[in-house]
C-alpha cells in the first residue's frame, strides 16, 4: 500500500514547506528544509519498493549522505551568522532588499 | 606655376587666418605688430599673385583660362565634383580689385582697430573673409561657389557681431545671418534644379555653359529666379535688404570691405557668371532689373532722411547695387561688373573716410553732431570730396562712366521707365551724398568738438583709393568719351549690344550730369549754411525717416507670427510630447516600486515566491495535460 507512504511523504513535505516560509528562527528553517528533504527520500524509497527498482533505493542512500554533509555546512553558516550579528532571526538579514540598495 | 599661384591665392588667407586664430585662442600673444604683419602680408601677397594672373590674361586671348584642382571631392560613378578653381578674365578682374582693396582696408584696419582687445581675432576673421571671397570668385563649379558664398556670410556674421558685448550688435549679426539664409535657401534650390537638369553632364561652369540648351525652357526661369533670390539676400535687394543697414554695427573697416566693396557684390558677380543662363531668359532679366531699380530708388529715398553717417552709406550701397542689378538684368554684364569695380573704390573710400571721421570725433556717428571738419581733417576732406563726386556721377570721376554706361544701356534697350527712375535715383544720390558731405565738412558746427589725430595708416590708403576713384572710370570709357571700353572688352562677357550714336550718348550723359548738379545744388541750398535734423512733420517725411516702416512690417508679418508659432510648438512639446513621456515614466516608476517592495531581502519571502511560482506552474501543467481531453 504505497499510497499511505506517499501521503505521509506529502504531509511531511508540506509541514517542512510551511515551516520554511513562516518561521524566523534559522534553526527551525534548517530543520524544515531537512524535513522536506526527508519527505523526498521517503518518496524515493516508496517508489523503489513499489516498482521493484533499486535505483531509487540507491538514490535515497546517496541523498542521506548529501543531507549529512549539507547539515555540516548549514550549521557552520548559522554559527558564523550568529557570531557576526548576534542573532539567528532570518528577517534580520535583509542585505538584498531594495531599501538598502536603492 | 599658374596653378600653384591660383591655389595659393585661396589657401594663403585661410592659412594665415588659421594661424592668427590659433595664436589668439591658444597663446597669450597679443602683440599687435605680429598680427598686423601677418594680416597685411597675406593680402599683399594675394594681390601680387592676382596681378600676375591678370597680366597673363592681358597678354593672352579670351580663351585663356587657368584651372587648378585641389582635390576630388565627390566621385560617384561617372559623376564627379572636384574642389577646383578657375580663373578666367571675369574672375581675374574680381580677384584683382578684391585683393587690392582688401589690402588697403587691412592696412587701414591696422590703424582703426589699434588698442582693441580683439585685435588678433579681428585680423583672423578679416583674412578668413578674404579667403572665402576669393574662393567664391575663383570657384570652378557652382557648388564650390556656394561654399564660398556661405563662408563670406559666416565671416560677415562674425564681424558684424565683433563688438559682442552689446546685445544690439548680436541682434544685427543674427539678422544678417538669418535673412541671408532665406536667400541662400532659394539659391540652393536653384542650384539643385540646375543640377537635376544637366548635372549628369558635369557641373563645372564650362560644362553648364555647354549644355544649357538641354535644359527644359520652362525650368530655366525658375532656376534663374531662385538663383537671383540668393543674390537678393547677399546683395541686399528688395525684399531681403533689411540686414544691410543693421550690419553697420560692425567695425567700419568691415563695413568698407564686406558690406560695401566686395561681399555684397557677390550677387552681381553670380548673375554675370551665369550670363549664358540669363541670356536665355530675358523676362527674368527684366524682373531682376525691376527689383534692382526699385531697390535703388527706395534706398536713395531712405538715405535722404537718415542722420547716422554709416547708415546713409549703407543705403547708398544698396542703391548702387540696384544699379548693378539693372545692368546685369538687362544684359549689360560688363557694365554691371564695371560698376562693381568702380563702386568698390569709391564706396570703400567713403566708408573709410567716414570711419576716420568717427575715430577723430571719438566714436560719434550722427552727422548732425559733426560739422566744419574741412580745416581739421584736410586730407579726409579732400579724399571724401573725390569719392562723393565719383558716386554722384560727375565726370571725370569713376562713378560717372560706370553709371552712365548702365543708364545708356537701359535707355537704348527701350526700358524707358527703368532709365527714368535711374536718372531720378542719380539726382537723389547726388543730393544725399552732398547732404552728408556738406553737413560733415562744410556747414559750421553747432557745438565745438575736439578732434584727435588720425594715424598715418588710416590716411594713405584713402589717398590711394581716391586716386582709384578718380581714374578707374577711364578704363571703361566708351568711344563717345574718347576711350575704347577697355574694361568691357577685357572681361569679355556675353553682353546684349545696343548701338547708340554719340549724340544720344552725349545727351544722356549731359542729362545725368545736369541732374547730379541739380541734386548737389539742392543739397547746398538746404544744408550749406546750417543743418538741422530731419523732422517728421509731414506724413511722407515720417515715412522716409522711419524707413517706410519695413522693419516693423516684417516684424508684424514674419517675426511675431513665427514667435507665436514657436510658443505654440513649445506648449505642444511640453504638454503633449513631454506629457506622454512623463506619464509613461510614472507608470514605469509605479511598477518598479511595486516590484521593489517584493524585493525585501527576507529569505523566507523568497521561498514563498518560489512556492507560489511552482504552484502556478504546476497548475498550468495540469491544465495543459487535461485540455486535449
Amino acid at each position: 500500500m504505497p499510497e499511505y507512504y506517499l501521503a505521509l511523504a506529502a504531509l511531511l513535505f508540506c509541514i517542512g514547506l510551511v515551516g520554511a516560509v513562516s518561521r524566523r528562527n534559522l534553526f527551525v528553517i534548517y530543520m524544515s528544509i531537512e524535513l522536506m528533504l526527508n519527505a523526498i527520500n521517503l518518496m524515493l524509497a516508496t517508489f523503489a519498493r513499489a516498482q521493484n527498482d533499486h535505483g531509487g533505493t540507491v538514490m535515497a542512500l546517496l541523498l542521506i549522505a548529501v543531507i549529512a554533509s549539507e547539515a555540516a555546512v548549514f550549521l557552520s553558516m548559522i554559527i558564523t551568522l550568529f557570531r557576526t550579528n548576534r542573532t539567528i532571526d532570518a528577517d534580520f538579514f535583509t542585505n538584498l532588499s531594495q531599501e538598502q540598495n536603492p | 606655376m599658374n596653378q600653384t599661384l591660383l591655389l595659393l591665392i585661396v589657401i594663403l588667407p585661410f592659412a594665415s587666418a588659421a594661424i592668427m586664430g590659433m595664436a589668439y585662442l591658444f597663446t597669450s600673444l597679443r602683440d599687435e605688430r605680429i598680427y598686423s604683419f601677418i594680416g597685411i602680408a597675406t593680402p599683399v601677397a594675394v594681390t601680387l599673385f592676382s596681378l600676375i594672373l591678370g597680366v597673363q590674361m592681358l597678354s593672352n586671348d579670351t580663351t585663356f583660362v587657368i584651372h587648378s584642382t585641389l582635390f576630388e571631392w565627390l566621385h560617384i560613378g561617372e559623376f564627379q565634383i572636384a574642389f577646383s578653381l578657375m580663373a578666367d578674365r571675369l574672375s581675374a578682374v574680381m580677384i584683382s580689385f578684391v585683393s587690392l582693396i582688401g589690402t588697403l582696408i587691412h592696412i587701414y584696419a591696422s590703424g582703426y582697430m589699434r588698442d582693441d582687445i580683439g585685435y588678433g581675432k579681428f585680423f583672423a576673421y578679416f583674412n578668413f573673409f578674404l579667403g572665402a571671397m576669393l574662393l567664391l570668385v575663383l570657384a570652378q563649379n557652382p557648388i564650390i561657389m556656394f561654399i564660398g558664398w556661405e563662408l563670406v556670410g559666416l565671416a560677415s556674421y562674425l564681424l558684424i557681431g565683433f563688438y559682442h558685448q552689446e546685445s544690439g550688435n548680436i541682434t544685427a549679426a543674427n539678422k544678417a545671418f538669418i535673412v541671408n539664409r532665406i536667400g541662400d535657401f532659394g539659391f540652393v534650390i536653384g542650384l539643385a534644379l540646375l543640377f537635376l537638369a544637366i548635372g549628369d553632364k558635369g557641373f563645372g561652369f564650362d560644362a553648364i555653359r555647354a549644355h544649357i540648351s538641354l535644359v527644359d525652357p520652362g525650368l530655366l526661369a525658375p532656376i534663374g529666379i531662385l538663383l537671383f533670390v540668393g543674390a537678393m539676400g547677399k546683395s541686399a535687394q528688395i525684399p531681403l535688404y533689411v540686414w544691410l543697414p543693421d550690419a553697420m554695427a560692425g567695425p567700419t573697416p568691415v563695413s568698407a570691405l564686406i558690406h560695401a566693396a566686395t561681399m555684397v557684390t557677390a550677387g552681381v558677380y553670380m548673375v554675370a557668371r551665369f550670363d549664358f543662363l540669363y541670356e536665355l531668359i530675358p523676362s527674368v532679366g527684366l524682373f531682376i532689373a525691376t527689383i534692382g531699380i526699385a531697390s535703388a530708388l527706395f534706398a536713395a529715398i531712405i538715405a535722404c532722411m537718415q542722420s547716422d553717417i554709416k547708415k546713409i552709406l549703407a543705403y547708398s550701397t544698396m542703391s548702387q547695387l540696384g544699379y548693378m542689378f539693372v545692368a546685369v538684368g538687362l544684359g549689360a554684364y560688363s557694365a554691371g561688373i564695371f560698376h562693381v569695380f568702380t563702386h568698390a573704390f569709391f564706396k570703400a573710400l567713403l566708408f573709410m573716410g567716414a570711419g576716420a571721421v568717427i575715430i577723430a570725433l571719438h566714436h560719434e556717428q550722427d552727422i548732425f553732431k559733426m560739422g566744419g571738419l574741412k580745416t581739421r581733417l584736410p586730407l579726409i576732406f579732400a579724399t571724401m570730396l573725390v569719392a562723393t563726386l565719383a558716386i554722384s556721377g560727375i565726370p571725370p570721376f569713376a562713378g560717372f562712366f560706370s553709371k552712365d554706361a548702365i543708364l545708356v544701356h537701359a535707355f537704348a534697350g527701350g526700358h524707358i521707365y527703368i532709365w527714368a527712375i535711374g536718372v531720378l535715383t542719380a539726382f537723389l544720390t547726388a543730393y544725399y551724398m552732398f547732404r552728408l558731405f556738406l553737413i560733415v565738412f562744410i556747414t559750421p558746427a553747432k557745438t565745438a568738438h575736439r578732434t584727435t589725430e588720425v594715424g598715418m595708416s588710416m590716411k594713405w590708403p584713402l589717398a590711394v583709393l581716391a586716386t582709384g576713384s578718380a581714374l578707374t572710370g577711364f578704363l571703361g570709357a566708351n568711344e563717345a568719351y574718347g576711350g575704347s571700353n577697355l574694361f568691357g572688352t577685357f572681361i569679355h562677357l556675353g553682353d546684349r549690344v545696343h548701338h547708340v550714336d554719340h549724340s544720344t550718348e552725349y545727351l544722356l550723359g549731359g542729362l545725368s550730369v545736369a541732374v547730379a548738379l541739380a541734386g548737389m545744388m539742392l543739397a547746398y541750398l538746404r544744408f550749406g549754411k546750417g543743418a538741422s535734423e530731419p523732422k517728421a512733420d509731414t506724413p511722407w517725411r515720417a515715412l522716409a525717416i522711419n524707413k517706410f516702416y519695413i522693419d516693423e512690417i516684417y516684424n508684424a508679418l514674419v517675426v511675431v507670427p513665427l514667435r507665436y508659432l514657436s510658443i505654440l510648438f513649445d506648449r505642444f512639446d511640453t504638454l503633449f510630447v513631454d506629457g506622454t513621456i512623463n506619464l509613461m515614466l510614472l507608470g514605469y516608476r509605479g511598477a518598479a516600486d511595486a516590484f521593489g517592495t517584493l524585493q525585501n531581502g527576507k529569505v523566507r519571502y523568497y521561498a514563498l515566491y518560489i512556492l507560489i511560482g511552482i504552484s502556478l506552474l504546476s497548475l498550468a501543467m495540469l491544465r495543459m495535460t487535461r485540455s486535449p481531453l
